[in-house]
């Protein structure tokens, strides 16, 4: 990929403000920082209870320079929904409307309502920023769990399902763009919220952000962690629009099995994979099998 | 005066949505609430009324994205029923909490299982504690003139409360009746343009609804309670104000006919109040001293109005819709514990629950229960204090 690297805004505390209560090595600030570079403060986040709305910070203080409009767990689509109506009806056009929820709030309880809102194709961006489980509440598995991962709700064999595919559930819908994205990707981020940022109608964009506390690794290698699921081709970086998946730069070595790392990389620096068993890597790399064959399918 | 048409209570509704120019509806089907739904979409496609529809994919969604447009600065209505409405309940709190005007019509409908789609106030009761202002009408009229003063109400800004406006299933949602619809051009001068307390549409920085210490959250509902008790002078001053331009007033948070020298007081809420009132009409032509208490306005709850025609009166008797499991009818509830905010003497008042699922009571049993009631307390002896009148 030759395409030249967009300027974001390195110094966080442009984009996030002290006072956060962000963990260390939290993925959370680190999207935000290209979510900033993309629309500045012109933007509204509507946030149903996840990590994210307590990372920031608490009233009266509000650590993102953003607007904020926190909402009900199963309802981010909704209200984002009827925000994007409202800003339509009253003739304002260059605010950006923004769901971001987790992937509990996505993949499981905000599932109607996201499925509502595409379907109405209403103008706003959803983002669902996938840590693989309820993290703000300690670790419950989630729809969007990966297999074998140990939770707090799965304590001692993990999880025995794989992950819900919700990008692949909004492909179905049929909307204007879907997007898979990684925070360890901030430039593949950027270009794909500036996309975006120019299609009216609905757009989903489905980020992978590892999580220190859950997935059990060092808070320093958040980047490097979400970089390895891009690498052993776990985690599939790509772009739907008219009508077919587009592969993003960063995955397209990875198309070609024998490019990618060993899913045990991965695997290995995290806690939660910590009593995997050779097995269940067996079938992990059936289903990273199974996904690559699907994208190529719709390329 | 305004026009003139022949509409159903959920017509009104609609109609009233349109004279308060609203901007945007979101809502679900259900029945008995449909046809508001469907009257609005034919409006708004006609070109009739100019306004955004959000056609929801559940209750829940409905009164969200209602709350997300109200946040971004519109003029919002939503209407449900029932089931709907219980769907919808987290959403009544966060708007309420959130401070943001909202109306939303209630066609009350019974709770199942099993599926009953006739009027109880089940549902109604059960938003009892949300923060909303909560009110009822007695006829397709007053669905009208009532859901215009919603707007008014809710978007006062000693109030900036959401205001629900219930009307009974069939009884009004599907019956017509003759209704007068004043001027849209007095309407939209009266109400003005929309008002609200904060607006999140990106033009300066806001943020609403962060994680909150509890000191500061305690100030917040303490403050949502002070907007709820202002809203009672706020409600009375609307429909004064109403009365004045469009000609139609209902007395306030309450109604009361043939009170003034009562002996008796006979307490009801929504469309059966009217077939209380032709009860007590016989039993006044009867020589009986007893006069009806209309609750228009539940929340705030009009103790004060309520106590002013109870001084001195020999008896209460409080029908009730629906039943508070383990207690007691609730607007009897609410209306002893009103009392007793003036008095420690009350007066005898007496609960009789009856019409629940839907079951017709009629005028001539009213009158029976009520004779039954005063002829009691006047014989010397005590009328029981709570009965489930149920016939078959």
């Amino acid at each position: 990929m030759s395409r030249p690297k967009p300027p974001l805004p390195y110094n966080m505390r442009e984009v996030l403000q002290p006072g956060d209560a962000a963990c260390p090595g939290c993925p959370i600030p680190m999207a935000w920082k290209v979510l900033s570079a993309v629309f500045g403060e012109k933007m509204i986040l509507v946030i149903p209870a996840c990590c994210s709305s307590v990372v920031v910070g608490p009233y009266p203080g509000n650590a993102l320079k953003a607007s904020i409009i926190h909402v009900a767990f199963a309802s981010a689509a909704a209200v984002a929904s009827g925000v994007a109506e409202a800003l339509k009806r009253r003739g304002i056009n260059d605010v950006q409307v923004i769901a971001w929820a987790g992937d509990g709030g996505t993949a499981d309880i905000g599932m109607a309502s996201l499925s509502g809102a595409a379907e109405r194709n209403h103008d706003f961006i959803y983002i669902m920023y996938d840590n693989e489980a309820y993290m703000n509440t300690g670790i419950q598995r989630s729809g969007a769990t990966p297999y074998g991962a140990w939770t707090t709700t799965t304590p001692i064999i993990g999880k025995t399902e794989h992950k819900k595919d919700v990008a692949r559930i909004m492909i179905a819908h049929n909307v204007p763009y879907v997007a898979t994205a990684s925070v360890g990707y901030p430039h593949d981020l950027y270009a794909k919220l500036q996309r975006a940022k120019k299609i009216r109608g609905f757009k989903f964009i489905h980020l992978h952000a590892p999580c220190p506390v859950g997935w059990r690794f060092d808070p320093r290698y958040t980047v490097r962690i979400a970089k390895l699921a891009v690498e052993t081709g776990l985690w599939i970086l790509y772009e739907y629009y008219d009508g077919k998946i587009h592969l993003s730069g960063a995955s397209r070595p990875y198309i070609d099995p024998a490019r990618r790392k060993p899913i045990e990389e991965y695997l290995k620096y995290q806690g939660r994979f910590r009593n995997i068993t050779p097995e269940k890597i067996e079938e992990i790399k059936r289903y990273v099998e199974m996904n690559w064959n699907w994208i190529k399918k719709h390329m | 005066m305004g026009e003139k048409l022949v509409l159903t209570g959920n017509y009104a509704v609609a109609y009233a949505a349109k004279l308060a120019r609203v901007d945007i509806v979101a809502a679900y089907p259900i029945t008995p609430q449909t046809t508001i739904v469907e009257k609005i979409a034919e409006l708004i496609e006609s070109g009739e009324m100019d306004a955004i529809m959000i056609n929801v994919e559940s209750e829940h969604s409905a009164l969200a994205a209602t709350f997300g447009a109200a946040v971004a600065g519109a003029r919002v209505l939503t209407a449900t029923s029932s089931h709907g409405l219980m769907y919808m309940h987290e959403y009544l709190h966060w708007t309420s909490r959130a401070r943001i005007p909202v109306v939303l019509a209630l066609v009350t409908r019974t709770l199942a299982p099993g599926w009953n789609i006739w009027s109880s106030h089940d549902d109604f009761y059960g938003q009892r504690d949300t923060g909303w202002i909560l009110s009822f009408a007695l006829d397709n009229q007053e669905v009208l003139d009532t859901t215009i003063q919603a707007f008014k109400i809710s978007e006062d800004p000693r109030v900036y409360l959401p205001v629900l406006v219930a009307l009974d299933a069939f009884i009004l949602s599907h019956t017509s009746m003759p209704v007068e619809l004043p001027d849209e051009k007095q309407v939209a001068e009266w109400l003005g343009p929309r008002r609200q307390g904060y607006v999140v549409d990106g033009r300066e920085l806001l943020a609403i609804g962060n994680l909150t210490w509890p000191e500061d959250t305690e100030e917040m509902v303490m403050d949502l309670w002070r907007a709820m008790e202002e809203s009672y002078n706020v409600i009375k001053e609307v429909d004064r104000e109403y009365g004045k331009l469009f000609g139609r007033s209902y007395g306030g948070l309450i109604q009361c006919i043939n009170c003034s020298d009562a002996k008796y007081l006979a307490v009801a809420m929504g469309a059966w109040s009217g077939d209380l009132m032709e009860a007590v009409n016989m039993l006044r032509e009867e020589g009986y001293s007893i006069g009806v208490l209309r609750v228009r306005f539940y929340r705030p709850f009009p103790h004060r109005d309520i106590w002013e025609y109870a001084r001195g009166v020999k008896g209460l008797i409080v029908y009730d819709r629906a039943i508070s499991f383990g207690a007691w009818g609730q607007l009897y509830t609410d209306t002893v514990a009103g009392l007793y905010q003036y008095t420690t003497k009350l007066p005898i008042i007496s609960n009789v629950i009856a019409g629940v699922g839907g079951v017709n009571v009629t005028a001539e049993e009213f009158y029976e229960l009520t004779k039954n009631f005063i002829e009691k307390i006047e014989g010397g002896e005590e009328p029981p204090r709570i009965t489930w009148y149920h016939r078959r």
